[in-house]
């Protein structure tokens, strides 16, 4: 009897033994901690960046304030300012928007609901995909060629480097996140609502634009503003389509048409390339307006979200 | 309601011809919109291609050799911004993948999903900083802080630290494409795998990464192809493309670079000049490489896709 | 075989419809003749020839696959939407050819009604999801009338009347697809197709939809596809039996007044499958 009972203890413990694990898992502790030190590795960096250009930033603005978002470029560190910058890049991000939405959205449209399989259909797609991953700067090839030069011949007492070539350069380069966002948000949409909708009697159209874009616009607002902060970030193609690098005077919307603009992320540039440290500061501070504007940009669409969500 | 309709009276199904024509002119609208992305590329090759033609017409051949890329000397030796492409996008590989894929597999394999909520808008705001920020990043922190300290001669301006930048900026494209594969492998498998006995380690490197390869592959390529085109990084923080260098350590450019500096020198060229023209067959190259990188990481992505 | 049918508790709650007086026989309001449907190259239904009479219940019964589903979304065009597909035979309603050139199928829809296998009710609020059926057809009337008669056709008016604001999704199922069947009715069609409307359904929420029926045939003409027998057998007049032929394409085997059907089936196909022997 009790020999049975202890043997029977004994199993039990060297099961228990055996289930618990014996030794140590070694190798999956130090494997799952080099996988987190991985993943904090990128938001250290985006610390380090953010302190940093915060704390080169803070001498500019405690010393000169909101003048440094109020005045003109100017070639001395001390006195200039982004006022143009940020003029320049509230109107890029309104011709991108004007003109990459409803392209970008009505591409997205007839490929999802209107077009089938055919071989043009494929094409387009394939082709988007491709223009996707096209590097920015060779839509600045693209800008340079066709915008400005079209930009020119209608307007002949510039040279066509206004901002509407830059807008427009920007708009292409973005057009193809607005066409692949709406494309999956529009492919989210259940087919038993476009089905219900026909079945009352809606015309295809009715269907589009009183179901299924109502469904679908969270994707496709979260899509524009990917698209828009892309566009706001650009400053190669804006190099190679004639925004101005350096100083300049004028602001009013007439010189903007009419040749000299620049946006922010243009004077970051042009600001780090300087030989004299206090501009580096200047750049600095530069960047964080324009990180605040993203960061905006960014905010706005969640709310935008988060109301049309609300809306069913 | 339904009795306000006797079966004997005539009932039109014609519809509105108003709602016809309204249908048929809205259908037109998105189909062209559909084909004006088909005329941008085609912009784009025409306006790439003919420029370059008339560029190569232009010099003689023997200007693409030299000591170095000196286009307003007329000097436009390829490889000097080739070499510098190489070492911006192997240093920028060497950071970004084993980052990116690490990151991956805690995200897909570990992560609680609350850790996921939280660490996946951090990647996208990363992905969303402009290249210039970065640019500027690694020329006052990445060169001071970190290339300087270990190596003494690096120039203040050096592909090095453009090669770090472009790897951070990287890294959230391979993580976000491997992870999406990663997750895509059915559950059963890692099952499977558990079923026998393995650990999560077990699983995630011999199970889910080698069913995943393919769109980790993708994601590689991809990565690759991003490094290629990243232009601000490089033209902020390497300074320019001048005599050929093997030297991480010294100021260069990569093909992206040169296009911009190219095109934002004081004596900004302009017109039909060899030095303007050689902007577009630089263009050419990287759009051809790029391009050929594209469709192979995208077959790569579609043969993940059919796996499963 | 009946025997069968009315050991169902729920039969011996409803009176059985087919007990109800019929009318002479009155012109069909749709005619299916020689009908076939291919998607691409499969042939899906071949050579249908049916007719159905108006505020009657006819059910289309058959095995799964058989092409019931396909040959209902004919009557409504809803098959156009498909892309590879084709008609052959003809449809008509009220005499008129459905397929007609000069015919708009958005005008097929508002007049014949459809409700579908899972409720599906748009994401929006419940007063919304029956006026967006009027509001597209260029209703003038008024709608908050329109959408209180809808709701109380579909017996789901006492249930929605304080939350017609509400999201249509907040619904249970079974009165989802009430829902979905008010919304049918909105746009006052004089055919209402269900397309097995009650597969989702629990057996209350299904009673509650066949008696809903019983309501609407008195101005409505329902043809409604199942797969449940027992349905067929106590909510319809009419029957239809469909079966698959070697080559997958579904045929009528047998069509006729239901009680017939079930109880003295001409055909031996018709009596294997309605004692369940197959199917």
């Amino acid at each position: 009897m009790s020999t049975i009972a202890s043997s029977a203890g004994a199993t039990q413990a060297s099961v228990r033994a055996a289930l618990t694990g014996k030794h140590r898992d070694t190798a999956g502790t130090v494997f799952q901690v080099a996988l987190l030190a991985s993943l904090l590795f990128s938001l250290a960096v985006l610390l380090v960046l953010v302190v940093d250009v915060l704390s080169k930033a803070t001498p500019v603005f405690a010393e000169r304030g909101v003048a440094f978002l109020t005045s003109p470029l100017s070639s001395n560190p001390a006195k200039a300012g982004v006022v143009q910058g940020i003029v320049g890049t509230a109107v890029l991000a309104l011709i991108v928007a004007v003109v990459a939405i409803p392209i970008g959205l009505a591409t997205a449209i007839y490929l999802e609901e209107y077009a089938g399989d055919t071989r043009f259909t494929r094409f387009v797609q394939v082709n988007i995909r491709n223009l996707a991953g096209v590097p920015s700067v060779v839509y600045g090839l693209l800008g340079l060629s066709v915008f400005v030069a079209l930009a020119n011949s209608l307007d002949g007492a510039g040279n066509g480097r206004n901002i509407l070539a830059g807008g427009a350069t920007l708009a292409v380069l973005v057009l193809p996140i607005v066409v692949i966002t709406s494309i999956e948000a529009l492919r989210a949409v259940p087919n038993s609502i476009r089905e219900a909708g026909y079945g009352v009697g809606a015309s295809q159209w009715e269907v589009i634009r009183k179901l299924i874009l109502p469904s679908a616009m969270p994707g496709i607002l979260t899509g524009v503003v990917l698209a828009l902060s892309r566009a706001l970030g650009e400053t190669a193609p804006l190099v190679l389509a004639g925004a101005v690098l350096g100083s300049f005077s004028g602001l009013s919307l007439e010189s903007l048409f009419s040749g000299s603009y620049t946006a922010l992320p243009m004077i970051v540039y042009d600001w780090s390339r300087k030989p004299q440290e206090a501009f580096r500061e200047d750049a600095a501070a530069a960047i964080v307006v324009l990180l605040a504007i993203t960061l905006f940009a960014n905010g706005i669409a969640i709310l935008l979200r988060n109301r049309s969500e609300k809306a069913w | 309601m339904a009795q306000a309709l006797p079966a004997s009276s005539v009932i039109s199904l014609h519809g509105s011809a108003a709602r016809r024509r309204r249908e048929r002119l809205v259908r037109t609208v998105m189909l062209s919109a559909a084909a004006a992305t088909i005329v941008i590329s085609a912009f784009i090759i025409e306006t790439v291609l003919s420029q370059t033609l008339s560029f190569l017409g232009q010099i003689n051949l023997g200007q693409l050799v030299g000591i170095g890329w000196f286009p307003r000397r007329g000097i436009f030796d390829i490889a000097t911004i080739l070499i510098g492409t190489i070492i911006v996008t192997v240093i920028a590989m060497i950071i970004a993948t084993p980052v990116g894929l690490a990151s991956a597999i805690y995200l897909s394999e570990y992560a609680s999903p609350r850790v996921r909520r939280i660490v996946k808008p951090i990647l996208e705001v990363l992905a969303g900083i402009p290249s210039v920020v970065v640019g500027f990043f690694a020329l006052t922190v990445l060169t001071p802080a970190l290339i300087k300290p270990l190596f003494n001669d690096a120039n203040a301006f050096n592909l090095a630290a453009a090669g770090i930048g472009v790897g951070i900026l990287s890294v959230p494209l391979v993580a976000s494409v491997a992870e999406d594969a990663m997750r895509a492998v059915p559950r059963s498998l890692r099952e499977a795998s558990y079923g026998l006995g393995a650990r999560k380690i077990t699983t995630s490197l011999q199970v889910v990464f080698p069913a995943a390869v393919s769109g980790i592959v993708a994601a590689l390529i991809l990565a690759t192809s991003r490094a290629i085109g990243e232009t601000m990084v490089v033209a902020v923080a390497a300074g320019a493309p001048q005599a050929r260098t093997l030297n991480p350590l010294d100021p260069g450019g990569t093909m992206t670079s040169a296009m911009v500096l190219l095109a934002s020198g004081s004596d900004q060229v302009t017109g039909n000049s060899a030095a303007f023209q050689s902007l577009f067959f630089v263009g050419l190259l990287l759009f051809a490489i790029t391009l050929a990188l594209n469709v192979l990481g995208d077959a790569f992505v579609r043969r993940a896709r059919q796996r499963y | 075989m009946m025997a069968a049918l009315s050991g169902d508790p729920l039969t011996t709650a409803e009176p059985l419809s087919p007990a109800n007086p019929k009318p002479a026989k009155p012109e069909p309001i749709i005619e299916l003749e020689n009908l076939s449907f291919h998607y691409g190259k499969f042939r899906a239904v071949k050579d249908v020839t049916v007719s159905f009479v108006p505020n009657q219940i006819t059910a289309l019964i058959g095995p799964s696959g058989c092409g019931k589903s396909t040959l209902l979304r004919t009557i409504n065009r809803m098959n156009d939407l498909i892309p590879g597909t084709k008609v052959e035979g003809r449809v008509s309603y009220h005499g008129q050819d459905l397929y007609a050139k000069d015919v708009d199928p958005v005008e097929v829809r508002r007049r014949i009604g459809m409700v579908f296998q899972k409720a599906n009710p748009f994401p929006k609020s419940i007063y919304e999801n029956i006026a967006f059926g009027p509001k597209v057809t260029g209703f003038k009337g008024d709608m908050d009338e329109l959408v209180e008669t809808s709701l109380r056709r579909a017996a789901l008016w006492d249930d929605v009347k304080d939350k017609l604001g509400q999201s249509g999704l907040a619904l249970s199922g079974g009165q989802q697809q009430r829902l979905c069947i008010a919304r049918a009715i909105a746009t006052n069609p004089d055919v209402i197709l269900m397309d097995e409307p009650c597969s989702a359904l629990d057996p209350r929420s299904t009673l509650q939809i066949e008696e809903l029926m019983q309501e609407l045939r008195k101005n409505y003409t329902i043809l409604i596809v199942t797969h449940n027998m027992q349905q067929a057998g106590r909510a319809s007049d009419n029957t239809v039996f469909l079966n698959m032929a070697e080559d997958r394409a579904g045929y009528v085997v047998e069509q006729g007044p239901t009680i017939g059907l079930f109880t003295n089936p001409k055909n031996q196909l018709t009596e294997d499958y309605v004692s369940g022997r197959f199917g």
